[in-house]
């Protein structure tokens, strides 16, 4: 009997927890359908080259056009650009924290940076828009200090705690073995870093910046704030739209073909945290097959 | 240490957030385009009074008219959402069983709704064209869009074209227009603004914008012009505050007094359209007579406009 009621028990658990998985696929399920239903039928009508690859957006024009080019290109940038800065930050980082710094410097600094991942982005963005705007607006003597270079600028800094944290336990898990060997062979501590740590945690570093890169691309308040929002063709210093903030800056009073044209931006984006994540998948996969 | 560090990080992170807080708030009021609910709450907190007045007279006058019942249909303009959305709201309160519909369609469709007779009235931001016959436009209430740039700019006043030529890119330095020489930064709104739409539409610079920035809220465009000297932007009128100079325009100053004369060239007319063959409901009459009333012209100034 005691017996009985313990499988029933047991069995009712394990429903539950099926359950409550079944919710979190259902999500992503419904997310995909929804994405490809609402955002296809506006591909169709503009045609998906004019729409991937037009150069002019003017969605409210007395004849409208919806060419996205500008935004992809732009976001492709800001988050290249964001990495070119803020994966060598990042990367180094990892190597100071985990092989480098003192055990004091470290509790310092491991808080600090994973502090930074907990900021708001809006808050990103407000410090941005009030210092780092008007602060390139004066170095580099612009009339106008809301570019694509504000942008990779606060990306850079939104994307370092997940670069950091990865790839610092990607780097604390090598084999101390390892390193060991290494230097019984002469080489130095930094040569020991950079030719045996890193490669042997690359696919942990990798997995941390993929991760930076997906943050990046999807970042959209920050952005908002202070790259000025005009769908021009990317330039450093050119005020720029993302594909984050071209869905954002629209959507409240967007209606007809121009809604269905964001959502559909919405998709593209979609397919691009896709690709993202499937890179970041093999990459973990790599890394716990190499274990 | 480290625990009383992490303390201290924690504090300032949510001193961070509360003041982030406050900002989106101040943001919301001041954003009079979009439908807000802290100006619909203003709104009807206001309203009340009003609202009771209302009831009484009624009373007093027709007993019939405070169980009004029915469906009201108006079809239209975007940038009249917030007043409209205001004026349905404290009428509601006094006839709570009439349905009020709105939707947001643009003014062309709204004129041509009530043309068709598929609403009751038809909402539009612009003045009827002469070959739009048969239609009466009652005003509402008047929407005047202030020109601002920064308090530390000399210009003083621009007439139509200059600031059409500043907008289209033509005029690219205040020297051109009795400035300082020094490049313009031009800061607008979104696509699909109504403040953006009717600016571009007085102006005659529809689609020939060139912006450096396009900015989601009236707030956000007054932040920005009151942080670059070189600046200029528009905002609707009621939102304007001390952060930015406004310039006149062709010589007028945009007030309260300039907009209901018609003096300051840079307004347009909120109108309900109703078409001049079909007769209105009482429900609708009643609405119509609501929105024209004197006693409406606080709610209508908390949406942004003005009762002319």
């Amino acid at each position: 009997m005691d017996l009985k009621v313990r499988e029933i028990i047991e069995k009712v658990m394990n429903g539950l927890f099926f359950l409550c998985g079944m919710v979190s696929i259902a999500a992503v399920a419904l997310i995909t359908i929804y994405m490809i239903v609402s955002g296809l039928p506006a591909i169709i009508e503009i045609g998906p080259i004019d729409f991937l690859l037009g150069q002019e957006w003017a969605s409210t024009a007395s004849e409208p056009k919806f060419g996205i080019l500008p935004f992809i290109l732009t976001s492709v940038y800001g988050t290249l650009g964001a990495c070119l800065i803020g994966v060598p930050v990042g990367l180094l980082t990892a190597v100071f924290l985990s092989k480098l710094a003192s055990k004091k410097m470290a509790a310092v600094v491991r808080p600090a940076v994973e502090l930074l991942s907990g900021i708001p982005s809006v808050v990103y963005g407000l410090i941005g828009a009030m210092v780092l705007v008007p602060g390139i607006m004066d170095l580099f003597q612009l009339r106008n200090g809301t570019c694509l270079l504000a942008a990779i600028l606060v990306l850079a800094v939104m994307i370092l705690p997940s670069i950091v944290s990865v790839s610092e336990t990607a780097l604390s898990a090598v084999p101390r073995e390892y390193e060991e060997g290494s230097l019984a062979l002469g080489a130095t501590e930094v040569e020991t870093i950079f030719k045996v740590s890193v490669p042997a945690a690359r696919s942990g570093i990798a997995a941390g910046i993929v991760l930076g890169i997906g943050r990046a691309v999807g970042e959209a308040m920050a952005v908002m704030m202070v790259a000025g929002n005009v769908a021009n063709m990317p330039s450093l210093f050119t005020s720029v739209t993302f594909l984050t903030t071209a869905i954002a800056k629209e959507m409240s009073y967007s209606s007809g073909l121009q809604r269905q044209a964001l959502f559909s931006i919405g998709l593209v984006l979609f397919v691009f945290i896709m690709i993202i994540n499937v890179i970041l998948n093999l990459l973990l996969k790599g890394r716990r097959d190499e274990k | 240490m480290k625990r009383i560090l992490a303390l201290l990080l924690a504090l300032v992170m949510a001193f961070a957030l509360v003041s982030c807080g406050g900002n989106s708030n101040d943001q919301t009021t001041d954003d009079t385009a979009t439908n807000d609910t802290a100006t619909t709450d203003d709104a009807a907190t206001d309203d009340t009074a009003a609202a009771d007045d209302a009831t009484t007279e009624d009373t007093a006058e027709d007993t019939a008219s405070t169980d009004l019942s029915g469906s009201v249909s108006t079809n239209g303009s975007t940038s009249m959402e917030s007043v409209m959305a205001a004026l349905i709201e404290s009428f509601n309160q006094t006839y709570p069983d009439v349905t009020i519909s709105y939707d947001a369609t643009g003014s062309g469709a709204g004129i041509t709704a009530a043309t068709d007779g598929t609403a009751d009235f038809g909402l539009s931001s612009r003045e009827l064209h002469e070959d739009e016959t048969g239609l009466t436009g009652h005003v509402v209430a008047l929407d005047g869009i202030a020109m601002i740039v920064n308090t530390a700019n000399t210009v003083e006043d621009l007439s139509l074209e200059q600031i059409a030529g500043l907008f289209s890119g033509e005029i690219t330095n205040w020297s051109e227009v009795g400035g300082p020489d020094q490049p313009v930064t031009i800061i607008g709104r979104e696509a699909g603004s109504g403040t953006r739409d009717g600016f571009e539409s007085i102006v005659g610079v529809e689609d020939v914008c060139v912006y450096d920035q396009e900015l989601t809220s009236t707030g956000a465009v007054i932040a920005a012009v009151a942080a670059n000297e070189y600046a200029i932007g528009y905002a609707s009128l009621s939102a304007v505050s001390d952060e930015v100079k406004t310039i006149t325009v062709d010589g007028v100053a945009p007030s309260e007094e300039t907009v209901k004369d018609g003096t300051y060239a840079i307004q347009r007319p909120f109108l309900m359209v109703t078409n001049d063959s079909a007769t209105l409901s009482e429900a609708a009459q009643a609405f119509l007579d609501y929105c024209l009333s004197p006693e409406v012209a606080d709610i209508i100034a908390n949406a942004g406009a003005i009762q002319p």
